[in-house]
C-alpha cells in the first residue's frame, strides 16, 4: 500500500519546497489552475490528471514550487475541488497536510447566475455568502438570488 | 439609525421596524411638519413608478424637504451610457439621501457602497422593496390592533412577487400563520419557505381562495402576470379562479382586511372597493406616512 502511493506520487516529478494539491476531481484541474492564477505564476508548476486513484477513480494533482497557500487563498478551490488535500513540502518532505475548506464567503471568483443582477451589468466584484457547504449554495450578496449545484460558474 | 441605508427589510431588526411603525403613526395624526427644511431629497427613478415615486416626494414634501432627481433615465446622463457608480457618487454630493428605483437586482446595495449619502431602495428588480413591506406591517398593524399572532393569507403570484417575499419574510418575527393561495406553477419558492420553517411556524398552501377566506386575518392580493405562463392557455384557466368578488366575503370573520400592492388590473372586482374590509387604497396612503418616518429617521430629525 505505502510502496503503491509512492510509484503514484512519482508520477509527477517530486518538489523540494512548495505546495502539492492532491485529490482533485480528474475534470477540475484546470478549472483549480484558473482559479488560483496559476497561468501567471512565475516559478514551476507541475500538474497531471486522469492518474488513477483508489479513492476517487480517477484524479489531478498540482504541485507548485515555491509557493505556500494562505487558507483563504486555498479555500476557494473547494468549490471546485471539494475532496482536495494541501500538501505542504519542505525540503522534499511533507510538513503538512490538510483537506480544504469550504470558506464562509466567496469573493470575485464565481459569477452570478442571475442575468439581472447588478455584478453581471456593472464593473463590481460579485461577493457571495455560503448558506450550504454542503450541497454549495451560494447567496449573492447584491440580488440576494442563490446560485447552486450546477448553476456556479467561474469568471 | 441616523445614516443606516434601507436597501433589504432584515437591514431593520424588528425593534428598528417597530420604531418606523410608531413614528408613521406619529405622522397619520399629523403628515405637515416643516422637519427637513435643510435637507434635500434625491429621486432616483431608473425605471418609472409612479405610485411609489409620488408617494416619496409628497412625504419628502410634507416635511419641508427640496426633492430632485428625475423619474425615467431618458433624459439623463444614463442614457449616455454612465455607469451606475458615478451616478450615485455624483447625485450623493448634490443631496442628504437617496431615493432609487433601478431595474436590476441588487443595484441598490451597490448604490449603499459606493455613496457617501444613506440609500432607500424604492425597489431594485424582482429583489426587494422594503418600503413597501413596512406600509404592508403598519396597514396590517393599523386594521388589526396588532402584528402578532395572525392568520394571513397571500393569494396570486406568490413566486415572483417581490411584495409577498419581503413581507412574509418581515412577518416571520411575528409568530404569523401563513396561507399561501396559489395556482401550482406559481407557488412560494422553497427559500422563503425556508423562512418560515426556520421560525417553527406553520403554512398551508392552496389552490382555492375560498378554502381561506373564512381563516384569516388579512387577505393580501397581487396580480398574476400573463407574462409569467409560458402556456396562455394555462393563464386563461388559472385567471378567473384569482379573482376576488364581493359575494366571496360572506364567510369572512368580521376583522378581516383585503390588501393588496397595486396597481389592480382584474384580481379584485370592483364591487370589493365598497365593502368595509377593502382597505388598498387606504393602504397606498399609509405608504406616505412609513415614507415620512423613513426619512426623518434616516436623516437624523426624529
Amino acid at each position: 500500500m505505502e510502496n503503491n502511493e509512492t510509484r503514484k506520487e512519482l508520477k509527477v516529478t517530486a518538489i523540494g519546497n512548495g505546495s502539492v494539491i492532491d485529490h482533485i476531481p480528474a475534470e477540475n484541474v484546470f478549472q483549480v489552475i484558473r482559479i488560483l492564477n496559476l497561468e501567471a505564476f512565475s516559478d514551476m508548476v507541475l500538474f497531471a490528471t486522469n492518474l488513477e486513484s483508489q479513492k476517487m477513480g480517477k484524479k489531478g494533482i498540482i504541485k507548485i514550487s515555491n509557493k505556500f497557500f494562505r487558507p483563504d487563498e486555498i479555500n476557494k478551490i473547494a468549490l471546485v475541488a471539494p475532496t482536495a488535500t494541501l500538501i505542504i513540502i519542505r525540503d522534499f518532505k511533507v510538513a503538512e497536510k490538510k483537506k480544504v475548506e469550504v470558506p464562509d464567503t466567496v469573493e470575485k471568483i464565481v459569477k452570478c447566475f442571475n442575468p439581472n443582477c447588478i455584478t453581471n451589468h456593472e464593473n463590481v466584484s460579485t461577493r457571495f455568502t455560503v448558506i450550504d457547504k454542503g450541497d454549495l449554495r451560494l447567496q449573492c450578496h447584491y440580488c440576494e438570488k442563490v446560485t447552486s449545484g450546477k448553476s456556479i460558474s467561474f469568471l | 439609525m441616523k445614516n443606516k441605508s434601507l436597501v433589504s427589510i432584515n437591514d431593520f431588526t424588528r425593534e428598528e421596524q417597530i420604531r418606523i411603525l410608531d413614528l408613521a403613526e406619529e405622522f397619520e395624526k399629523k403628515p405637515t411638519q416643516k422637519i427637513l427644511q435643510d435637507f434635500v431629497v434625491a429621486t432616483l427613478f431608473f425605471e418609472p413608478s409612479t405610485r411609489t415615486r409620488l408617494s416619496f416626494e409628497s412625504a419628502a414634501s410634507r416635511l419641508g424637504a427640496k426633492v430632485i432627481g428625475f423619474s425615467e433615465p431618458g433624459s439623463t446622463s444614463v442614457q449616455k451610457g454612465e455607469s451606475l457608480r458615478d451616478t450615485i457618487r455624483t447625485v450623493s454630493n448634490y443631496s442628504d439621501i437617496i431615493v432609487m428605483r433601478h431595474p436590476k437586482e441588487g443595484s441598490a446595495r451597490f448604490a449603499s457602497e459606493v455613496a457617501d449619502v444613506p440609500i432607500i431602495n424604492a425597489g431594485d428588480g424582482a429583489n426587494q422593496h422594503p418600503t413597501q413591506t413596512l406600509l404592508d406591517m403598519f396597514s396590517i398593524r393599523k386594521t388589526q390592533g396588532t402584528l402578532d399572532n395572525l392568520n394571513v393569507a397571500f393569494v396570486g403570484d406568490l413566486k415572483y412577487g417581490r411584495t409577498v417575499h419581503s413581507l412574509v419574510m418581515a412577518l416571520t418575527n411575528y409568530n404569523t400563520t401563513f396561507h399561501l393561495v396559489s395556482p401550482e406553477s406559481l407557488k412560494l419558492p422553497s427559500i422563503v419557505k425556508m423562512h418560515i420553517k426556520e421560525k417553527n411556524l406553520t403554512y398551508y398552501q392552496y389552490t382555492d381562495i375560498l378554502e381561506v377566506i373564512p381563516e384569516v386575518d388579512i387577505l393580501y392580493m397581487t396580480r398574476i402576470q400573463k407574462e409569467r405562463f409560458s402556456d396562455p392557455i394555462e393563464y386563461e384557466q388559472v385567471k378567473n379562479s384569482y379573482t376576488l368578488r364581493n359575494p366571496m366575503l360572506e364567510n369572512a370573520k368580521p376583522n378581516m382586511r383585503i390588501l393588496h400592492p397595486l396597481p389592480r388590473v382584474n384580481e379584485i372586482t370592483i364591487d370589493v372597493d365598497e365593502n368595509p374590509m377593502a382597505y388598498y387604497f387606504t393602504q397606498a396612503l399609509n405608504g406616505v406616512y412609513v415614507r415620512q418616518a423613513l426619512l426623518a429617521t434616516i436623516l437624523g430629525v426624529k
